[in-house]
């Protein structure tokens, strides 16, 4: 059996304060730990805060940035951690990247590459999109009886196009997670749970967990930058849709599930869906739509 | 008169109340913790809007940090001033009494010989006074203004620029008059405060709907429809909405739209505050 503990932190960074962040990260990986879990999962920038216009450059760090080293030897023993920060890159790039932590070294990075520019979202303006979806293997800390665990890490707008988590999954994904800086909107008694945002958000995740026969982890952050308030709702889902654990709207959590990877091996038995994908079915036929869209196509 | 579809409206503005309270009192809770003040000040007028201000920022951070100012003028009428301390009293946080009557006056007397004064720009004096006193008593507490207008009333601007529309933040601004009345119902807003007829106490029995011409049910729903939906107003007319109502509605917003935002500044240099300089409003210190 493949069982782990996730943790997921629901945690509300603080905009711009990279070392009160800092001292949070550590203090929840800590808090993990006692709690047996095997990863711990942070949301979108949660290093650095979310609606960083031009503080972005100013708080972006290097993936071998001393800082983030330090937090990564605090995963040697486990717990991993995945954490979300501003990356700047040597040709001078920023980008919302979030990190996996293991064994005292950051093992993988996700840069976010759906960056919203839309509504309230302003992304595009500061950030450069990522041009990467790679799912990684990683032990998660606990015993490896039948190999590691494959994990594909999105950030979250990355996920409301549906290729980027169906892309993880046929990479090798089991374990799909998405950090998520979703703000709150549309308050009303018709939306599930009250919440435009968190019913849109409910649906799109039940739905990736099945589409893609994997387990989904999604933790969203909490707290206030300037006029957002973003509303948490973290959960656990399985390979079948069902949640199997939900942290509280607008409140800080640490909210813990245990999962058994083994399930999708069965999942994906039952619905083989990952295995009749038709890769270059797609393929062609996106070949075909980017020809026609650019003229290309021969008449 | 505002038309009203016959049709029994679906309630779309509803909203779960005790929802919405825990993200505006996260709201009220996270600036005052990033402006680092002490305290909030806020005018006390005796209507809905300030009193459900008062009952988030009292349960966010405590009654004691909450000092309420209540600043008449000699039109005020009686029963606000009496409402606005049966919520000092109801929540127990400290309040001054601040008459702004004879600076209003001064400002009268100052005018040109014979000059006659409209009663909107002698409101709008009273609403700049009421900001300047609030500003001051907030340098003296150590405190942040803390803004109640409404989204309803900052959509058709009715409000003075500068006036009751300044604050260093607003939890209730994106709250429709309806939504701001069902949440007052949930967090303990006494009830003739509720119930009683919106006004800008200008001038004795002034109401925000007789003084306006509609009924805010039926604005908020054209405004929902125009703002929140984007619907063109030939769909939200041909949904039974007065056609003239309608049109009226769009106009204030049109003509408002200045009231809504900074003032342009003029870009000569290279980065320019609200142009290309943007940072949040409060940041720490970087090493």
């Amino acid at each position: 059996m493949r069982r782990r503990v996730l943790a997921l932190a629901q945690i509300a960074p603080s905009l711009g304060d990279l070392g009160r962040n800092f001292v949070l990260h550590e203090e929840k990986v800590q808090e993990s730990r006692s709690a047996g879990a095997d990863l711990v999962i942070f949301p979108e920038l949660s290093l650095t805060g979310y609606q960083l216009q031009d503080l972005a450059p100013e708080v972006a760090m290097r993936r071998d940035d001393s800082r983030l080293q330090t937090l990564a030897k605090l995963t040697v023993g486990g717990p991993s951690a995945v954490v979300s920060f501003v990356e700047s890159t040597d040709d001078h790039r920023l980008f919302a990247a979030a990190a996996l932590l293991e064994g005292g070294e950051v093992r993988h990075l996700a840069r976010k590459c759906y960056l919203p520019t839309y509504g309230l979202f302003d992304e595009r303006r500061f950030l450069a999109p990522g041009d990467a979806i790679r799912a990684t293997r990683a032990s998660l800390g606990g015993p490896v009886v039948r190999g590691d665990i494959g994990i594909g890490i999105g950030v979250c707008e990355d996920f409301w196009h549906p290729t980027l988590p169906a892309i993880l999954a046929q990479d090798g994904a089991e374990l799909l997670i998405n950090v998520a800086a979703g703000p709150a909107r549309g308050a009303s008694v018709d939306a599930d749970q009250g919440l435009g945002s968190a019913a849109s958000w409910g649906t799109l995740l039940r739905s990736t967990a099945v589409l893609t026969t994997s387990f989904v982890a999604f933790t969203n952050r909490v707290g206030v930058d300037e006029s957002l308030i973003f509303w948490g709702g973290s959960r656990v889902i399985g390979p079948d849709g069902t949640v199997i654990a939900e942290a509280p709207l607008f409140e800080e959590a640490l909210l813990l599930a245990e999962i058994d990877l083994d399930e999708v091996a069965r999942a994906r038995t039952a619905l083989p869906l990952l295995r009749d994908e038709r890769l270059e079915l797609t393929r062609r036929e996106f070949d075909r739509i980017i020809a026609t869209r650019a003229d290309l196509d021969e008449a | 008169m505002s038309g009203n579809p016959s049709r029994a409206p679906h309630d779309e503005l509803a909203i779960d109340p005790e929802m919405v309270a825990d993200m505006c009192r996260a709201f009220i809770t996270s600036h005052v913790a990033s402006t680092g003040a002490e305290r909030v000040v806020l005018g006390l007028s005796g209507g809905i809007d300030s009193a459900l201000v008062a009952y988030l920022t009292a349960a966010a951070i405590g009654p004691n940090r909450l000092v309420t100012v209540l600043m008449p003028t000699g039109s005020s009428s009686p029963s606000s001033k009496a409402d606005a301390e049966t919520i000092v009293s109801d929540l127990g946080c400290p309040s001054e009494l601040i008459s702004i009557e004879a600076p209003l006056a001064a400002l009268l007397a100052n005018l040109p010989q014979g000059e006659s004064v409209s009663p909107v720009r002698r409101g709008n004096m009273a609403a700049r006074l009421r900001m300047t006193t609030l500003y001051d008593r907030s340098a003296l507490h150590r405190g942040v203004v803390i803004g109640t207008g409404n989204k309803s009333e900052i959509l058709i601007g009715y409000s003075t620029i500068y006036g009751d529309a300044a604050s260093a933040f607003n939890p209730i601004g994106d709250l429709y008059k309806t939504q701001v009345r069902e949440l007052s119902r949930h967090v303990g807003v006494p009830a003739q405060i509720i119930a009683k007829a919106p006004s800008a106490d200008l001038w004795p029995g002034q109401t925000d709907e007789g003084e306006g011409g509609f009924d805010y049910p039926t604005l908020d729903r054209v405004l929902y429809r125009i703002v929140d939906r984007r619907l063109p107003l030939e769909d939200v007319i041909a949904e039974g909405f007065d056609r003239d109502f309608v049109l009226r509605v769009s106009e204030m917003i049109r003509r408002s739209e200045f009231k809504r935002q900074m003032p342009p500044i003029a870009k000569v240099g290279g980065r320019s505050s609200g142009s290309d300089y943007l940072y949040p409003r409060r940041r720490p210190k970087l090493d």
